[in-house]
């Protein structure tokens, strides 16, 4: 008999807020997080708006803010979800923690390049003559110019690093990067350590944040952000015909995941239980998703058949097995149509019976950390009976004909919800969580 | 009952060049690829030598498919490594035959390919902000948000995701089962490995191509190894083949090596279904997280006692303990804390044995190749087990309570390796090896 596993605690720091409540509010009064940039001069940048995390202070959820001093702004926001998660599981005042047995896999992205820095060394140190560094120069500027913890908080693990040192955290610890279906991938090798016994409980999640020069610059070249003029809070249109491009977030979703057993023993409320988790590559091509589909549908059906949900039968209610998906939906013109494509291939006559939403809509694309909030969003639609909208989706597009819940929150009784995440590159994965029965 | 799961393939990449042989002819003979950097001129910096691949030993473009060729333009170095290792592997492990009729389906081959954290090519960004630069020599943002980026390439950002180096395999070798991309320094090679013996073993994969790879030869990832104090100055007077020395109390710290590179990790059944050779068999795998007492991400509990539960962790999961361990590969980095945290686990563990049981060093002879470490050490205890052989060790002097000093290689009854690896920031992996006929 396979071990289930159940959430136990949820945080996270977004761009409409830093409390399960407030964020939740806002989802569903579909309110939107984007504003123009004002972390750096953006104001020529073909896409000068984004989702930032506002007025944020990572020290009231730490114990000794000292140990934390050199945390990169995604670890900080990883400390913030980490903390909320845990304090809602309860599992500081459990006096059985055996912390061994206490593991981490998120997957956080890279810390933020310190780029004053880097360009005040690059220009100082380049030969316009020969076209390129000299680099013994680059050296001696750079051991002026750049901080020690600002280039050593860039690397990836940083995050996890710090979560296991506030929580005392001594068990399998991994950080994934898988783009943009990183802490979808985390949450469900998490729940596989579960399952196998490697650990009783695990912290998992996402963190990120590329709302930066180069990370901004990066995405706009690749042509993937929305560069919509006007109203900005509108640039972000997921499903809808006049869809241009995703618009950039940043914080993070963190999560306590248990074995059922354990959470039992020491007397835990359960949340929801993460039933099903799949996971595929696309091997297509870097830069776009395989046409049909197939990587996300093939993540999709495996999640759903280690849940035992068959997509194509009804419940007792009437309705598809799968009561709402939260989409991958970035809002390019890709993405939300190969997303459709795989959802129909998977769920055939049942697809258009299936409500589905893309919170990127109102908090932007926090990419590494996107699943994770998607994950808790999920959690939320089950414990209050109301799924976020899709906001801006003001005109269908005649070729995306499912039920996108467009501009307004609904009301529903929700039993099992699905959560996709895709990759560039081509990675793909998806979970099942439900109500715990 | 789980999976049995062995490695049917090799394809480490290293200083020494691509594939098994260059590294295990160096490994027994005792040499070293550390030289003094040729990429670019090391002057600016302390430690001025590393394990490079020369060009005239590794070319991305000579291993890829010709439909791929064009591929090659937006691959990072640390992405050709892994490259290059994949296609070293496959052939190795004999599964480089006919795309058309591939002897594992698409949708049952997993790939984990561990990876750092990678930095775009300096001179490349440089030019193009350079083309922003104002007058008082700083970049103008304004400048460059209307027109100084479009001097980047479209594709710029893809060049140096991480998870490019599993995204370039999997398109080439069209590998459509799990594929993750952990990022969790010298730890990443190890924890890879270990996910695809897990996807396995959940049956979601038959295969994996598993690995890491990662070049930090480059200015702005020695400078960041630099600041974290974690390179080995080199005084002018020294070899550079003698400055890394695994846990030499004159131990002054790291050389970086490029590469890593990819192992074919199989289930048994149909290891053994398609006649394929086995190396050896992965008894267990175990992952920890260790202390960080003061500075997170720098410094290691002292006692290793995480690393030693890790290597504790897996031999239980391998049904053995300490007095059946023929060998150990540490990281053995020859940077003194870290050095310090992995001696103290191996006492821990080995207690009054522990200065008999025999280390495999390889930093010395490749370089710490950072997210590619693991499989280096993988593919030398894999290699050593198949041929019961104990490679050479170089530099090291007495150490008290290790079998650490140099000593050349030698034949040795090899049933058991444990494999342990510790990551900068404290993820620690451990994977205890059996030779295939041992029950």
């Amino acid at each position: 008999m396979m071990r289930r596993v159940v959430v136990t605690g949820m945080g996270w720091i977004t761009p409409l807020g830093h409390d399960l409540d407030t964020v939740w509010t806002k989802l569903i009064n579909g309110e939107s997080g984007v504003k123009p940039i004002d972390r750096f001069d953006a104001s020529t940048f073909p896409t000068p708006y984004a989702a930032q995390v506002r007025d944020y202070d990572y020290r009231q959820y730490v114990r000794d803010p000292a140990i934390h001093r050199h945390a990169a702004m995604n670890t900080q926001f990883a400390l913030g979800a980490a903390r909320q998660a845990w304090d809602q599981s309860c599992l500081g005042s459990f006096d059985g923690l055996d912390l061994r047995r206490v593991g981490i896999y998120i997957g956080a992205g890279e810390g933020v390049l310190d780029f004053d820095a880097y360009a005040k060394v690059a220009m100082k140190s380049w030969d316009p003559v020969k076209a390129e560094l000299d680099a013994p120069e680059w050296a001696r500027q750079a051991a002026v110019t750049m901080s020690r913890w600002g280039e050593i908080g860039q690397e990836p693990n940083m995050p996890m690093s710090h979560i296991a040192r506030e929580f005392g955290i001594r068990g399998p610890a991994y950080n994934c990067l898988t783009a943009c279906a990183a802490s979808t991938q985390a949450i469900g090798e998490a729940v596989d350590i579960l399952r196998r016994g490697d650990a009783d409980v695990m912290i998992s999640g996402g963190t990120h944040t590329m709302i930066h020069v180069l990370g901004v610059t990066g995405f706009i070249r690749l042509t993937a952000l929305s560069r919509q003029g006007g109203d900005c809070t509108k640039a972000s249109r997921p499903f809808d015909r006049g869809r241009g491009g995703f618009v950039m977030g940043e914080g993070a979703g963190m999560i306590v995941l248990e074995t059922l057993e354990h959470a039992e023993r020491r007397g835990a409320t359960p949340l929801a239980e993460i039933s099903g988790y799949g996971s595929s590559a696309d091997a297509f091509r870097i830069t776009d998703m395989h046409p049909q589909g197939l990587g996300p549908a093939a993540a999709i059906i495996d999640a759903l058949k280690q849940a035992g949900l068959d997509p194509h039968a009804l419940g007792a209610d009437g309705r598809p097995l799968v009561h709402y998906i939260s989409a991958h939906g970035t809002g390019t013109k890709e993405n939300d149509a190969v997303e459709t494509l795989a959802i129909k291939q998977v769920f055939g006559d049942n697809a258009p019976k299936i409500p589905i939403s893309s919170i990127k809509s109102m908090m932007g694309h926090l990419i590494a950390a996107a699943g994770a909030v998607e994950l808790i969003a999920c959690v939320q639609a089950i414990r209050h009976g109301t799924l976020p909208p899709t906001v801006n989706l003001d005109v269908p597009d005649p070729e995306l004909d499912l039920d996108y819940i467009p501009n307004k929150a609904r009301h529903a009784e929700i039993e099992v919800c699905l959560s996709d995440s895709f990759g560039f590159g081509g990675q793909n994965d998806a979970l099942v969580v439900q109500r715990l029965v | 009952m789980s999976r049995r799961i062995v490695i049917t393939g090799l394809g480490p990449v290293t200083g020494f060049g691509v594939g098994l042989a260059p590294l295990w002819e160096a490994m027994v003979e005792g040499r070293s690829a550390i030289r003094r950097i040729e990429r670019f001129d090391p002057d600016g910096f302390e430690c001025r030598i590393a394990a490079e691949i020369r060009p005239e030993d590794f070319d991305v473009r000579k291993v890829v498919p010709k439909k791929h060729r064009k591929a090659t333009k937006v691959m990072c170095r640390d992405t050709a490594l892994a490259v290059g290792g994949a296609a070293a592997a496959l052939a190795d492990a004999g599964l480089d035959g006919d795309a058309a009729e591939p002897a594992i389906e698409p949708g049952r081959m997993g790939c984990h390919i561990g990876a750092g954290l990678i930095t775009a090519e300096a001179n490349e960004l440089c030019a193009a902000l350079w083309t922003s630069r104002d007058d008082d020599g700083n970049v103008d943002l304004q400048h460059w948000g209307h027109t100084g980026m479009t001097n980047l390439t479209p594709l710029w950002l893809l060049k140096y995701l991480p998870n490019m180096l599993a995204c370039h395999v999997t398109i080439i070798h069209d590998c459509r089962g799990p594929s993750n991309t952990i990022t969790c320094c010298e730890a990443s090679s190890g924890l890879s490995i270990g996910e695809s013996v897990r996807v396995i073993q959940r049956d979601a994969a038959d295969a994996c191509l598993s690995g890491g790879a990662e070049s930090k030869i480059n200015i702005m990832s020695m400078h960041r190894q630099t600041i974290a104090g974690r390179l080995a100055p080199t005084p002018a007077d020294r070899d550079p083949a003698t400055i890394v020395r695994p846990f030499d109390p004159d131990a002054t710290g790291t050389v970086i090596g490029e590469g890593g590179g990819i192992i074919v990790v199989e289930a048994a059944d149909v290891a053994e279904r398609r006649g394929a050779e086995v190396y050896a068999v992965i008894a267990g795998v175990a992952a920890t997280q260790s202390f960080c007492p003061d500075t997170v991400g720098l410094e290691l509990d002292p006692a290793g006692a995480e690393i030693a539960d890790a290597m504790d962790l897996a031999m239980t999961q391998a049904g053995v303990g300490p007095d059946d361990i023929d060998a150990v590969v540490p990281l053995g980095s020859s940077i003194p804390s870290v050095d310090r945290a992995e001696a103290a686990a191996i006492k821990r563990v080995f207690g009054s044995r522990s200065a008999e049981v025999p280390l495999i060093t390889t930093v010395p002879n490749t370089g710490n190749c950072n997210a590619g470490a693991g499989t280096v050490a993988v593919a030398v205890a894999a290699n050593a087990i198949k041929t019961q052989t104990l490679p050479a060790r170089l530099n090291t002097g007495a150490v008290e309570g290790l079998a650490a000093a140099a000593c050349p290689s030698r034949p040795a009854e090899l049933k058991w390796v444990l494999v342990s690896q510790t990551g900068q920031g404290g993820q620690n992996v451990a994977m205890v090896l059996q030779r295939k006929d041992v029950a």
